[in-house]
């Protein structure tokens, strides 16, 4: 031992252990258990930690016909495995080099047809193959036993010292007493929270400002077009039928809220027809238009059965009367779809005679106020 | 300086060993290590149902990385132009157009984007079972509570990952649920404009969603998950499991398997099964082929166009309430959509979440409980728990109630009027219902232990009267029934549960054993009734003749 060793700290392990250090390593020399099996160490360290294993069910025999048997099964299913993580390989790496290209082309139904669900067989036999005989390795081979562990409540002791330790450190700093502190404290953590969150107010945009949720395109004189983008004249649609229309706008057909669907009635729907109140002159002969938009929760409702003059809407089967308003008259739709006022422009083609008088689409909170 | 020497006993004496000393000698890992491996789980099939969702969860985290290598968040406007012919020149968001690409130009990628569609069913669903385990066998009571409040905020967090994940391919499917989200978010009374303003940026559906909810279902919403999944599992190794009333069982031990190497071994094993099945799902069997519906188009739409299944009863509660707008003075209204949504959402889940505190409240029982009860000794809250699950699922059959129509050719109204009345009428039904079954099964517990189980064995008495022989469960008093008490326990009730049949002769499809080296066996160890086979005799049980009950039989 030369003079650097007998510096503090630089002898690593000579020191005393202090006084509170114990448990097992004083109760048990190395050479007490160098003595001991394996078996009887695992058992004492179990025994530590609060559990005591009550049965052991040894597993088959060494060299048993059981053991052999049991033994080829899992031996058999992991190999099993192994072929089909690599034929996985083969199938993902070889197509398109010695196997057919897996491109798929709508027409095919070949190689390119058979590479996804190749690669589910494989890999999921490949996984489901190694979960099998990991449990059958343990049903059939390990020793079955039974343990049981020690569940214990919470001890007072610890809580009484804990207490202690927590209570003595605030009382200590003298916060109680010391309100000022306390107050400014309260102070700036509802300062500094609010200050942290406040970036966000970045999201908040003003739903009210220019009426954004109650307009749409359409306005007077904007043409109704079909999605191709082709204007429409009186007479092009036969009696009964209903077509799509969008606002003649750049990017009309896309607009959230702007498709229409534009209905051409049949004579006897003309008859019964009773538009709602005020808007008796927004039909165009026997033509009437209505927002595309579910007022109920703003699917595209689309399905129009003519002999019924119902639309259903597919999301949630509510059913528009078209020769009453579009008045909803089944299912949870609590508002007509609004009507846009049709008229014709100097060239024959239809066109809005302006946007619709209320807000498409779902209901909101303020929706009658603005 | 003894521990140096290579002669100290219980020195490493292997190059491994060496290795594990020094790095315990660095770490002190053993304790912990022992006290990890010793840990004891109880040996039931149903603790597996939270680790499928747990494993599910990381087939998730692995398949999901994967994906967003390809895939392109979002709204920009763009011409397709790849492998699929029929979608060739349309105008698409390239996010659609990525999806497709995932799906048809990278090699593999269709199966992993099935795999991780499968593997979100499969997470949501079995987090839906472990619930109702956890509910129905009574494991949530204290000290649980905490770890049940977790695990239903983690079940709103799947809900909220499994409708941000399907929403981003932007086919038309998931544009039309995004449209209904919208419309769900714009029905909040007071707020609602706001809030969907701040989370669309704009009136819907602008150019921003894909992009946050990319950002929530692959960072945000995840990273909350995984915390929660930390705390729920340190809660349960700190807590322990709870445990089936059962021999040697108490509420103060858990008797099973050490976690090595019997549970690890299992637990690995439902790793691997649980990733072969998503696996097998995922390549063989097709979901959400988004190609055929198209890009997002506001004004199209295809019929039967459901959510996928774990958000179909709220689907199904917007498709039964009645049209019941609210109009308050000051022409502000209540829009109906928002009651099936989002008051029937969050009643539920909040019902749920604090449920463990009702029932201390309505039971007084605030004690500590690791012992489970079967759900039969618990009435009230088996039914209850009937009545919400029935209502449940009434509300998601609802939700395709069009299919259902269209199918067995019944009216769609029809439909409407049966749902509306049923999620009415059929909770109490199932309510009453499961209550009384309850009852019988308790009846039955109680009569086999009083009465002994049915043995088949039809004997005449010498008054011509014929009764059937019973075989108590243990001892019996003076007029021969049985005085074991019930201890909230299966009950056996064949005689092959008590070991009154011999053994199956092991072999799938030949026996591997001797038939007569078996019987030997079962005799040596004074099995049941096996054992005393050779020398029963038949007798009469001797019942009385004045209507008593059978006794023992002799034997």
């Amino acid at each position: 031992m030369n003079a650097r060793d007998t510096r503090p700290g630089s002898t690593g392990g000579a020191d005393v252990p202090g006084p509170l250090y114990g448990g097992p390593d004083d109760d048990y020399t190395p050479e007490q258990l160098a003595a001991m099996s394996r078996e009887e160490l695992d058992r004492l360290g179990a025994h530590y930690d609060g559990v005591e294993i009550l049965h052991v069910d040894p597993g088959p025999a060494p060299g048993s016909a059981m053991e052999k048997r049991a033994i080829r099964q899992i031996g058999l299913v992991f190999t099993l495995a192994g072929v089909f993580a690599f034929l996985f390989v083969v199938v993902y790496v070889g197509s398109g080099w010695f196997l057919p290209d897996w491109h798929w082309e709508i027409t095919e139904s070949g190689w390119s047809a058979l590479f996804t669900p190749l690669l589910g067989l494989c890999m999921g036999l490949a996984m489901a193959l190694v979960g099998v005989g990991l449990v059958l390795f343990t049903k059939k081979l390990l020793p079955h036993e039974t343990a049981v562990q020690d569940k214990h409540d919470g001890s007072h002791f610890d809580r009484v010292t804990a207490g202690a330790t927590l209570v003595g450190g605030f009382h200590n700093s003298g916060l109680a007493r010391r309100k000022l502190i306390t107050r400014s404290l309260g102070f700036m953590a509802g300062g500094l929270g609010l200050m942290l969150i406040m970036p966000l107010g970045g999201l908040i945009k003003n739903p009210n400002k220019g009426n954004p949720l109650g307009t749409t395109e359409w306005a007077k004189g904007v043409r109704l077009v079909r999605n191709d983008g082709t204007p429409i004249r009186p007479g092009d649609q036969q009696p009964g039928s209903l077509e799509t229309v969008f606002p003649a706008v750049p990017g009309g057909n896309r607009q959230a809220d702007a498709a229409t669907m534009l209905i051409r009635l049949r004579p006897e729907q003309v008859q019964s027809l009773t538009p709602r109140r005020g808007q008796a002159d927004f039909a165009y002969g026997e033509y009437v238009a209505y927002s595309k938009i579910c007022t109920h929760a703003g699917c595209p409702v689309s399905l129009y059965e003519q002999e019924t003059s119902r639309i259903l809407c597919p999301c949630h089967q509510s059913q528009f009367d078209v020769t009453q308003g579009a008045k909803p008259v089944f299912g949870p739709a609590t508002r007509p779809l609004p009507q846009l006022p049709l008229e014709v422009d100097g060239e024959g083609f239809f066109v809005a005679a302006s946007d619709y008088i209320e807000a498409v689409g779902p209901t909101y909170w303020n929706r009658e106020r603005i | 300086m003894a521990a140096r020497t290579a002669t100290a006993p219980g020195a490493p004496t292997t190059k491994l060993g060496e290795a594990a000393s020094e790095l315990d000698d660095r770490m002190i890992l053993s304790p912990w290590l022992r006290r990890t491996l010793n840990k004891v789980y109880p040996d039931h099939w149903s603790f597996l149902l939270g680790e499928i969702a747990l494993y599910s969860f990381i087939i998730l985290l692995l398949s999901g990385t994967y994906l967003t290598f390809f895939f392109d968040a979002s709204m920009r406007e763009v011409v397709y132009d790849g492998s699929y012919a029929p979608l060739r020149g349309v105008e698409m968001s390239a996010a659609y157009d990525s999806a497709l690409g995932l799906s048809f130009d990278v090699r593999g990628g269709l199966f992993m984007r099935q795999l991780h569609h499968w593997a979100a069913l499969l997470f949501v669903a079995s987090i839906v079972v472990h619930l109702l385990r956890i509910f129905f066998t009574g494991a949530f009571r204290r000290p649980r509570e905490t770890n049940w409040m977790l695990g239903v905020v983690m079940l709103v967090l799947a809900l909220l990952m499994g409708v941000t994940g399907y929403s981003l391919p932007d086919d038309l499917l998931s544009g039309t649920g995004l449209r209904i989200i919208s419309a769900i978010l714009l029905s909040v009374p007071v707020i609602g404009t706001w809030a969907h303003f701040a989370v669309f940026n704009g009136d819907f559906v602008g150019e921003q969603i894909i992009g946050r909810f990319y950002i929530a279902h692959v960072l945000l919403i995840p990273a909350i998950l995984l915390a929660l999944i930390g705390l729920h599992l340190l809660i349960l190794v700190k807590q322990k499991h709870t445990q089936f009333p059962g021999a040697g069982r108490t509420e103060h031990n858990v008797v099973g398997n050490r976690l090595f190497p019997t549970f690890a071994a299992k637990a690995t094993g439902l790793v691997f099964v649980v990733f072969g099945l998503c696996a097998l799902l995922g390549g063989l069997v097709q979901i959400n082929p988004i190609w055929l519906w198209g890009p997002y188009n506001p004004a199209q739409v295809s019929s039967a166009s459901q959510p996928d299944w774990y958000i179909g009863f709220l689907d199904g509660s917007t498709r039964l309430f009645p049209p019941w707008d609210i109009n308050l003075p000051g022409d502000y209204t209540i829009p109906a959509l928002f009651w099936p949504t989002v008051v029937v959402a969050g009643a539920m889940f909040t019902v749920l979440a604090i449920y463990p505190m009702i029932e201390r409240k309505l039971t007084g029982d605030t004690a500590s409980h690791h012992l489970l009860q079967r759900p039969r000794d618990v009435p009230v809250r088996t039914a209850l728990g009937a009545m919400a699950l029935s209502f449940y699922v009434w509300l998601w059959m609802s939700g395709g109630n069009d299919v259902i129509a269209d199918k067995f050719d019944i009216s769609l109204n029809a439909m409407t009027w049966v749902g509306r009345i049923g999620m009415i009428v059929v909770p109490p039904v199932a309510y009453l219902l499961t209550y009384r079954i309850c009852l019988g099964l308790q009846q039955h517990d109680r009569e086999v232990l009083e009465h002994g189980i049915e043995t088949g064995v039809i004997r005449r008495l010498p008054n011509g009267e014929f009764i059937e022989v019973h075989q108590p469960l243990g001892p019996v008093d003076d007029h021969g029934h049985g005085t074991l008490a019930y201890g909230g326990a299966p009950v056996p009730k064949r005689m092959n549960h008590v070991g009154g049949a011999r053994r199956a002769i092991r072999g799938f499809f030949r026996p591997i054993e001797e038939p007569t080296q078996v019987e030997l066996e079962q005799r040596g160890e004074g099995r049941g009734l096996a054992a005393a086979e050779g020398d029963r005799e038949l007798t009469s049980s001797g019942r009385p003749v004045d209507g008593g009950r059978p006794q023992e039989p002799r034997d």
